[in-house]
């Protein structure tokens, strides 16, 4: 329960945001896509845990994380149901493809 | 200990993010949330752990490569094709990374802090979650129900 | 008590998806007479100082609970709190839902459509009740993706191109936004001990009760980190420039009932309300809290203003009217001022009155035309009188015009920012005023006025279910535009006590 523990940590975590967000921009397939935003979901969990460590409430930052997780599984599986539905529309998960709704 | 479990789990993400396949790529993300199950483990967070094993690296899983299988992207020689554009696409991330830790570390960020005295150290996650939460718990069931109706609204045809 | 709100729809959520199937076609009715019930609530009066006829009701359902078997002070174990704003929330949350019910069974045809519709909607109630009742980041993070899950089915509820693309560029910018929220959430834990409201607000000095702690700028750097982390993700969530990329395509996108619910209270609960908790509870609002906010507000105001008059898509455009209204709201808290927070909060109101009415006749226009885009059309207001009508009067209360409820609610906003001594922003925000009386008079005048477009002599007036819900609603706009002192009295002022 130090927080010299923190800054190993936090720069792990840091990465594994960045490396989630990079995926997410950089791709043009929908489901490593999907991926990109799970491994954000992972750097998230590992900071509510590590707050909770590092605060000492152990148990509220596990309560938090399961719930957290639950939730994005549930995310996550409509964002996959999404997706296959655009497959079938498309036939293809090509994100240049997808031009219809001009930003 | 904790240095290399954390480095793992990042090389675990770097090769997510980078190989060809998407197959693999789902498999590189279990592996990533092994990895996590057993960070939070040293972390003293038992329960979260076991969830996040058998949810993420195992609900999630199936779920990537049931998706995966139920739609064929492209053709063999478009996945060649984009394959070859992958690394002038993705050589930016491992820079990017480099440029992240030296930034971190120039920026000289004040991390003092002084965590709060905990009043309930002996408490349990069973405790807190059913008798202090639930809130989140009542959301939780919502969410679910929510996601099952949004399975079916999705996946039926037109029967 | 006030568990009932969310414990209510759940029920009817399961009573309808039962396996005997008897109450398919019951879904969209009983929907319309639970959001009912839940506007003659707030009405009533939810927390302290009732109408007494509020404490039969509440007797009443806790002895049905008896009843039944089940204990009722389960119910009183949920850690749910209801002030002044919260029950302007839940109003408006109310009463959009209702239109958006009955604009949903206008417009979709099939029936089991219909059913997955009302439940869906059932559930985005339910969620949107659960943001505003809760006094907890976390669990407000809960039921904010509970509202979000179920706004992504909607939008893709048709599983047509268009509405598949919104829902997923919905769905990345909205996971992007929760996951800066959650990793402020973990670091307000490590700092703070917890994350219910009073933790963060004694982390941040703004505590009301501790005296001395009340010094400003006592957060650490880390602190400090993680409050601009979680502005940025509700920056985000709320639509606001430059965050705003994903609102157009998304509200373009969906259904037509859906598009009511999206632009009239979906955005506004799920960013713009948990903002203001933010804003005023925790942080505190001066200094940099109070510019930013200022600066991010106004730039929205004008942005939004400015591509509004540009679109030739009905909807596009109503969605780029609702960041400029948005952009209000948050300049009017950025003042800090309890008047700020009171024209904010009265804003909010308003915008869900007004703009889910402008969604409504949208989608009646495009139900009978056929299209939304608005250079191919004219003329219509020989065609559908009622519609006609009530987008002008809508229109008017959007632009400030007397004696509608937005000039009320823009005027508080004005004078708050006048007092608080940011004049410059008063102006612009006048100037921007005028600018949406432009937009909206072009709309109008290639829409509705001039003459009829050839093709367009088979159009007439919209179904009932269509033109209700806008009846109502600008009733209501009237009503509160006229009745303003005893509105004024009763509502915005204790709108931070209660």
């Amino acid at each position: 329960m130090d927080p010299s523990l923190f800054p190993l940590f936090g720069l792990f975590t840091v990465l594994l945001l960045v490396t989630g967000l990079y995926c997410v921009v950089a791709t043009r397939n929908f489901i490593r896509l999907l991926i990109g935003l799970e491994i954000v979901t992972k750097g998230v969990t590992l900071l509510i845990i590590l707050g909770g460590y590092l605060s000492g409430h152990m148990a509220l930052a596990q309560a938090l994380a399961i719930t957290l997780i639950v939730i994005e599984v549930v995310v996550i599986a409509i964002a996959a149901g999404i997706v296959i539905a655009i497959y079938r529309k498309n036939g293809s998960l090509d994100a240049n493809l997808m031009k219809n709704l001009k930003g | 200990m904790n240095l290399m479990l954390l480095t793992a789990m990042l090389l675990a993400a770097l090769w997510a993010v980078f190989t060809r396949t998407l197959l693999k790529s789902a498999i590189a993300l279990a592996l990533a949330s092994v990895l996590l199950t057993v960070i939070m483990f040293q972390l003293k967070s038992p329960l979260a752990a076991v969830f996040e094993l058998s949810v993420c690296a195992g609900l999630i899983t199936v779920v990537f490569v049931s998706t995966i299988s139920l739609t064929q992207p492209q053709s063999d020689a478009q996945v060649l094709a984009h394959a070859g554009q992958r690394l002038r696409r993705y050589w930016f991330l491992p820079v990017l990374l480099a440029l992240v830790v030296v930034g971190l570390d120039c920026a000289h960020l004040p991390l003092d802090f002084t965590p709060p005295t905990p009043e309930e150290a002996g408490l349990d996650v069973r405790n807190v979650l059913w008798n202090m939460r639930p809130t989140d718990l009542l959301g939780q069931v919502i969410i679910i129900l929510a996601g099952v109706f949004g399975v079916v609204v999705l996946f039926k045809e037109k029967a | 008590m006030l568990a009932t709100l969310i414990f209510i729809p759940l029920l009817l959520l399961i009573l309808l998806n039962l396996p005997c199937g008897c109450l398919r076609r019951a879904a969209g009715p009983l929907g319309i007479i639970y959001v009912v019930g839940q506007a003659f609530l707030t009405v009533g009066g939810l927390g302290e100082a009732p109408c007494p006829w509020m404490h039969g009701i509440t007797r009443g359902i806790g002895s049905a609970i008896d009843v039944f078997g089940f204990k009722s002070s389960v119910l009183a174990a949920f850690p749910l709190a209801a002030d002044g704003i919260t029950r302007t929330m839940l109003l408006s949350i109310a009463v959009v839902a209702l239109a958006g019910l009955l604009v949903g069974r206008g417009t979709i045809a099939d029936d089991r459509q219909r059913f997955n519709f009302a439940n869906l909607v059932l559930v985005t109630v339910m969620g949107m009740n659960g943001i505003v009742l809760v006094r907890d980041l976390f669990s407000v993070y809960v039921f904010i993706e509970v509202a979000s899950v179920a706004s992504f089915i909607l939008i893709a509820l048709h599983k047509d191109r268009e509405g598949l693309e919104g829902a997923l560029k919905y769905i990345v910018m909205s996971a992007v936004a929760t996951a800066m929220m959650l990793s402020a959430i973990g670091l307000f834990l490590m700092l703070a001990g917890g994350t219910a409201f009073t933790d963060v607000a004694q982390l941040f000095g703004h505590s009301a009760t501790d005296a001395e702690a009340r010094t400003m700028g006592l957060a650490p750097t880390l602190g400090l980190l993680a409050a601009a982390l979680f502005l940025g993700g509700i920056f985000i969530k709320s639509g606001l420039v430059p965050f705003h990329g994903w609102l157009p395509d998304a509200y373009m996108a969906a259904p037509a009932g859906v598009s009511v619910l999206l632009g009239g209270i979906v955005t506004k609960t799920t960013g713009v309300y948990v903002l203001v908790r933010l804003a005023w509870d925790m942080l505190g609002i001066h200094g940099t809290v109070g510019s930013t906010l200022l600066l991010v507000g106004t730039i929205s105001i004008v942005a939004g203003a400015l591509l509004a008059l540009v679109q030739s898509d009905f909807k596009r455009m109503l969605a780029y009217s609702s960041i400029s209204q948005v952009g209000y709201i948050i300049a009017s808290l950025g003042t800090g001022t309890a008047m700020g927070l009171a024209g904010a909060v009265f804003h909010i109101f308003n915008h869900a009155i007004f703009k889910s009415q402008l969604f409504v006749n949208a989608a009646a226009v495009e139900k009978q035309v056929g299209s939304r885009n608005m250079d191919e059309m004219g003329g219509l207001a020989v065609k559908m009188p009622l519609t006609g009508t009530t987008i002008l009067m809508a229109l008017l209360s959007t632009a400030g015009v007397p004696p509608f409820a937005g000039f009320w609610s823009k005027l508080v906003i004005l004078l708050a920012l006048w007092q608080a001594g940011c004049t410059t922003y008063a102006l612009i925000a006048v100037l921007a005023s005028i600018l949406t009386l432009a937009y909206f008079l072009s709309m109008l005048r290639r829409v509705f006025w001039g003459k009829l477009r050839k093709g367009l002599e088979g159009v007439h007036e919209a179904a009932p279910s269509l033109t209700v819900p806008a009846v109502i609603l600008t009733l209501i706009t009237i009503a509160v535009g006229i009745l303003i002192p005893f509105v004024f009295g009763t509502f915005i002022l204790p709108v931070d006590r209660l």
